[in-house]
């Protein structure tokens, strides 16, 4: 009937394959500070969920501490557990390496659940803002523009205030770091609902949105299945960077005493009990946890830019 | 074929808010604008042909072609295919299950098909929307049926849209079409964003379909030889309106209106016959401020005070005071 | 006859990928006399609007010009720096984008865009310069240019606009115009208003035109000679009348065949070449037309054709190798038309 169709002309590739083959992994194999930046944040990533093992000491348990321990030097041994403390110790004896794989720990559970949630709202919003409009779009994006005339961590502080507020005071220690993922994701959802809201504008007038109204499926299907996929790209890189900022947000707030409780200490809490020792010598409590932090944010933020530039194609 | 058309056209209107925003027009002043896209056509289709809108950008033929699917509400007017009215609220169930009976094909290949789907997935998406056939295997063997129906290879439902040029994804957009066994194919502009050598496999694949599926097209295009060598009959629209409507070969060797007449002469000459051609003057006009009366006279050599001023009906499927005044005379079709 | 106004021999032009190198030119010649106009005419990736970015000296990395000659009146200018360059391309080449919008600066009006160009080429004084730019624009066909000269871009319809950016193109009097797809995103009623207008230029400024475009419509009407390109090569080049009416390359005849017409029956089917066009990542071996092409034999997929002459056509194809005794047995089928051959 009509003329003959070669047959395909490569066999359909794996999805391991694919990804080798892609112009994003060559970006990244031929880009030094990428393949830095991700070897640090993989490598700091896995001794924080892995702290359990690699940490000397327990560093949140008090019956691990020796008080004999307090203010060893780096690279000394403690006098009581004679124990060599690569890191030094703090005044209680706790080991300040370990100290600071448990409150990574802490940090990268605090950061990713908070950015998690605020991608979700985020997305969420800003798909429907986009592909509904009218009333909701107007609403939600005026939520968004007022939020976004405010520094995250002010809402983030007012969020943890309302929160403790409303909780009775026996369960906020527990509640602390569900509190504390809550308003640092609510701090940051509009960046996400704005990015969304544009690229749904264009892609729900591209033809194949039409093709799946023309079938009848209803809207929501439309927008998980069709536009959520093709808008999915820019968020990828604005939540990389804001996993960095997440992290810093919560040491800030873990720093002004209003994040999680001293029993659990994330990298903002050792940094906030280390500077009270910044002029009597012991030096070591506050830099290390401080460099962790910086070495943390940094990497991942360097990652983030590095995937902004390799998935902008103007740029390559 | 029964006697009442299979797709029934009747003053189908659109209008368009194209305003500036509510804020702007209080500060700045001005009113509200309002863009006549569609402005009063009736056309009939019988099963089985190809009826074809053909005009220039601005002519409004694509928003025709979305009214007609459904994707676009009328401002007036109406659309009932095979009895069922698209808008009627009373016949929501029919209009449900004529839906599978009605599909488009989309101008851009390249935005058609969604670039995060598989191939396999996008052609059997009508089929799950419809829910026409049980069981995983028994969709994937129709869907590679339908790939090879169209001239591609059934192990090429395993790849992404990017992995294919511009002409075998139209042929995947058709898949999909057909997928749902539909009847009727509203066609917006199919090749136009295609080469000559992959339109022609196109549109010989798509009278092939409808020679053996028995399919009835609504073909929009701005290219006349295309429309020619589709359409049974053919509907020429300007500004919103159709200012001819008539049989393929009538139109082409008895164009009526002063419009068309100049479409056809300003078509270049492949076959370089070295034809005398009458100069075309001016463009389309603003659609936001269309003339009066009729919308071609400031372009219309033959224009009088009468076409400035009342609208021409559309009459023996020709709207033009001077063809009905016999100012001008009308070639007969040989 | 005279020297010819340009003159490109054996042009190359690679783009470096981490896949390799891809070859977008490979070897083009051709000519263009004064007063001429040559289309080139071939399908998106055929490389013709490389081909004119190349005259031009526009191959932005990682594009390069890998070989070649360009000369303009004699003058080579494949080698210039960019500077020397850029300087020709104002002074002595004109250029027309498909695009009107992207040779307009939006912010200025048409006439200090006008001026400014004649300005640098010319010596005249403000008011003789204006003079000139609305000379210019009544020249190509715009009503009131003492008037409209003070509009902005956006104030000008899509064909005016165009005319404007013919105008802007023929401020310095240049020796060649290359217009790359200059009607494709006009309508046709318009389209056929800027055809002819080029036309008339070209003949009343002996100015050489390069034609550059899909539409073998408008190459038709308005073109003296036709190269019609494929994978990066000229398939076929000759006066446009025999190229278009009886074209020798299968490429060019399934072209020609497969373009819808307002002459032939509405009932025949157009002709089809299958397949299409190889990417630049997949050129096949000898000729790259090759696999799609209903005569190919085995000396196709070895030996690359070299173009050769025949009657007023250059055609790169073994089948009109005169020495190659299986072309012989093919040229009785070709001179059958070409049709349902391909069509199974």
């Amino acid at each position: 009937m009509h003329a003959p169709v070669p047959a395909p002309a490569a066999p359909p590739k794996g999805r391991l394959a694919r990804f080798l083959d892609s112009d994003l992994f060559y970006s990244f194999r031929t880009s030094p500070m990428a393949i830095l930046a991700g070897t640090v944040a993989a490598l700091m990533t896995l001794a924080a969920l892995l702290a359990g093992l690699l940490a000397p000491q327990n560093a949140f348990d008090p019956a691990a501490l020796n008080l004999m321990d307090g203010y060893t030097k780096p690279l000394e041994q403690g006098l009581g557990s004679q124990g060599l403390f690569v890191l030094g110790a703090d005044a209680q004896g706790r080991d300040i390496l370990s100290a600071i794989l448990f409150g990574s720990r802490l940090s990268l559970v605090v950061g990713v659940a908070s950015v998690a949630f605020s991608l979700v709202l985020g997305v969420g919003l800003g798909l429907l803002a986009g592909y509904v409009g009218g009333r909701i779009e107007a609403l939600i994006m005026r939520i968004a523009d007022i939020q976004l005339s405010f520094p995250a961590i002010l809402i983030a502080l007012l969020v943890f205030g309302v929160a403790r507020g409303l909780i009775p005071p026996h369960r906020h220690e527990e509640m602390a770091v569900v509190v504390l993922i809550i308003a640092i994701g609510l701090s940051n959802w509009a960046q996400y609902a704005r990015t969304v809201r544009a690229s749904t504008l264009v892609e729900k007038n591209k033809d194949y949105v039409q093709a799946a109204r023309l079938l009848g499926i209803s809207p929501l299907p439309v927008m998980l299945k069709h536009l959520l996929p093709n808008v999915a790209g820019p968020v990828l890189v604005i939540a990389t960077i804001n996993l960095a900022l997440a992290i810093i947000e919560e040491a800030t707030l873990s720093y002004l005493g209003v994040g999680v409780p001293a029993t659990q200490p994330s990298l903002g809490t050792l940094i906030r009990f280390g500077q009270q020792y910044l002029f009597s010598g012991e030096w070591w409590i506050l830099l290390f946890p401080a460099l962790a932090l910086v070495l943390l944010a940094l990497s991942i933020n360097l990652l983030g830019d590095w995937l902004r530039d390799a998935l902008n194609p103007k740029l390559r | 074929m029964s006697n009442a058309p299979f797709v029934e056209v009747k003053d189908l209107r659109r209008v368009f808010d194209v305003s500036k925003p509510w804020l702007n027009r209080v500060l700045e002043g001005g009113e509200k604008q309002y863009l006549k896209a569609v402005d009063g056509i009736s056309f009939d289709i019988a099963r089985g042909e190809t009826f074809a809108l053909v005009g220039e950008s601005g002519s409004g033929k694509s928003t025709v072609a979305r009214m007609v699917v459904g994707l676009l509400p009328p401002s007036g007017g109406g659309v009932t295919i095979d009895g069922v009215s698209m808008a009627d609220a009373a016949q929501a169930a029919a209009r449900q299950r004529l839906r599978r009976r009605i599909q488009m094909i989309f101008q851009d290949p390249y935005a058609s098909l969604n670039p995060r789907w598989r191939v396999d997935r996008i052609v059997a998406e009508p089929i799950r929307a419809f829910d026409l056939i049980k069981g995983e295997r028994e969709i994937a063997n129709r869907v590679g049926e339908l790939l090879s129906l169209v001239g591609l290879h059934p192990d090429d439902g395993k790849k992404f849209p990017h992995e294919f040029s511009g002409g075998q994804r139209q042929r995947i957009a058709i898949a999909r079409a057909l997928a749902s066994n539909a009847e009727f194919i509203v066609c917006d502009e199919p090749t136009s964003a295609l080469d000559v050598s992959v339109q022609a496999q196109i549109l010989n694949l798509m009278r092939d379909l409808q020679d053996r599926l028995g399919l009835t097209y609504l073909f929009i295009s701005h290219n006349l030889a295309v429309v020619r060598h589709m359409a049974s009959r053919i509907g020429v629209m300007y500004l919103g309106r159709i200012v001819e409507v008539s049989g393929g070969r009538e139109l082409f060797q008895a164009p009526k209106h002063p419009y068309t007449r100049m479409l056809l002469d300003a078509v270049p000459d492949i076959g370089m016959t070295g034809r005398q051609r009458v100069p075309v003057n001016g463009e389309i006009p603003n659609p936001i401020n269309p003339p009066s009366g009729c919308p071609f006279n400031p372009r219309c050599p033959f224009a009088n005070d009468r076409c400035r001023t009342e609208r021409p009906p559309l009459d023996e499927g020709v709207a033009c005071h001077a063809v009905h005044e016999r100012r001008i005379d009308v070639p007969v079709a040989a | 006859m005279s020297e010819p106004v340009l003159s490109v021999r054996d042009l190359r032009v690679e783009f470096v990928t981490r896949r390799g190198i891809l070859k977008a030119i490979d070897g083009v010649s051709f000519d263009i006399a004064k007063g001429e106009v040559l289309g080139v005419v071939g399908e998106s990736g055929a490389g013709k609007s490389v081909t004119g970015s190349a005259v031009i000296g526009l191959i932005d990395p990682p594009g390069r010009i890998a070989g070649g000659e360009v000369r303009l009146g004699g003058q080579r200018i494949d080698n210039l720096s960019p500077e020397a360059m850029r300087r020709v391309r104002g002074k002595r080449i004109g250029m027309i984008f498909q695009d009107p919008l992207t040779s307009l600066n939006p912010l200025y009006r048409v006439g200090e865009q006008l001026v400014e160009t004649i300005q640098t080429h010319t010596n005249l004084s403000n008011a003789g310069a204006r003079k000139r730019a609305i000379e210019l624009l009544a020249e190509v066909g715009i009503p009131a240019p003492e008037r409209r000269i003070d509009g902005y871009p956006h104030e000008f319809s899509g064909g005016m606009r165009q005319r404007v950016v013919i105008a802007l193109a023929l401020c310095a009097e240049p020796e060649l115009i290359i217009a790359d797809e200059p009607t494709t995103a006009l309508d046709v009623s318009v389209q056929a208003q800027i055809i002819s207008l080029l036309k008339r230029l070209g003949r009343e400024h002996g100015t050489a035109i390069m034609l550059v475009t899909h539409d073998m419509g408008v190459i038709a009407e308005t073109a003296d000679r036709v190269a019609v390109m494929y994978s990066g090569r000229i398939a076929e080049i000759g006066p446009v009348r025999q190229v278009v009416q009886t074209p020798l390359h299968p490429y060019a005849k399934g072209l020609m065949g497969a373009i819808p017409t307002l002459v032939q029956s509405s009932d025949d089917r157009l002709v089809q070449i299958p397949g299409s066009m190889p990417r630049l990542s997949a050129i096949p071996p000898g000729c790259p037309f090759h696999p799609r092409c209903p005569h190919a034999w085995d000396r196709c997929s070895r030996d690359r054709p070299d173009p050769i002459q025949h009657a007023e056509h250059r055609v790169a194809c073994h089948l009109y190798d005169a020495n190659d005794p299986t072309a012989k047995a093919h040229m009785i089928h070709t001179h059958a038309p070409l049709e349902e051959g391909v069509a199974s």
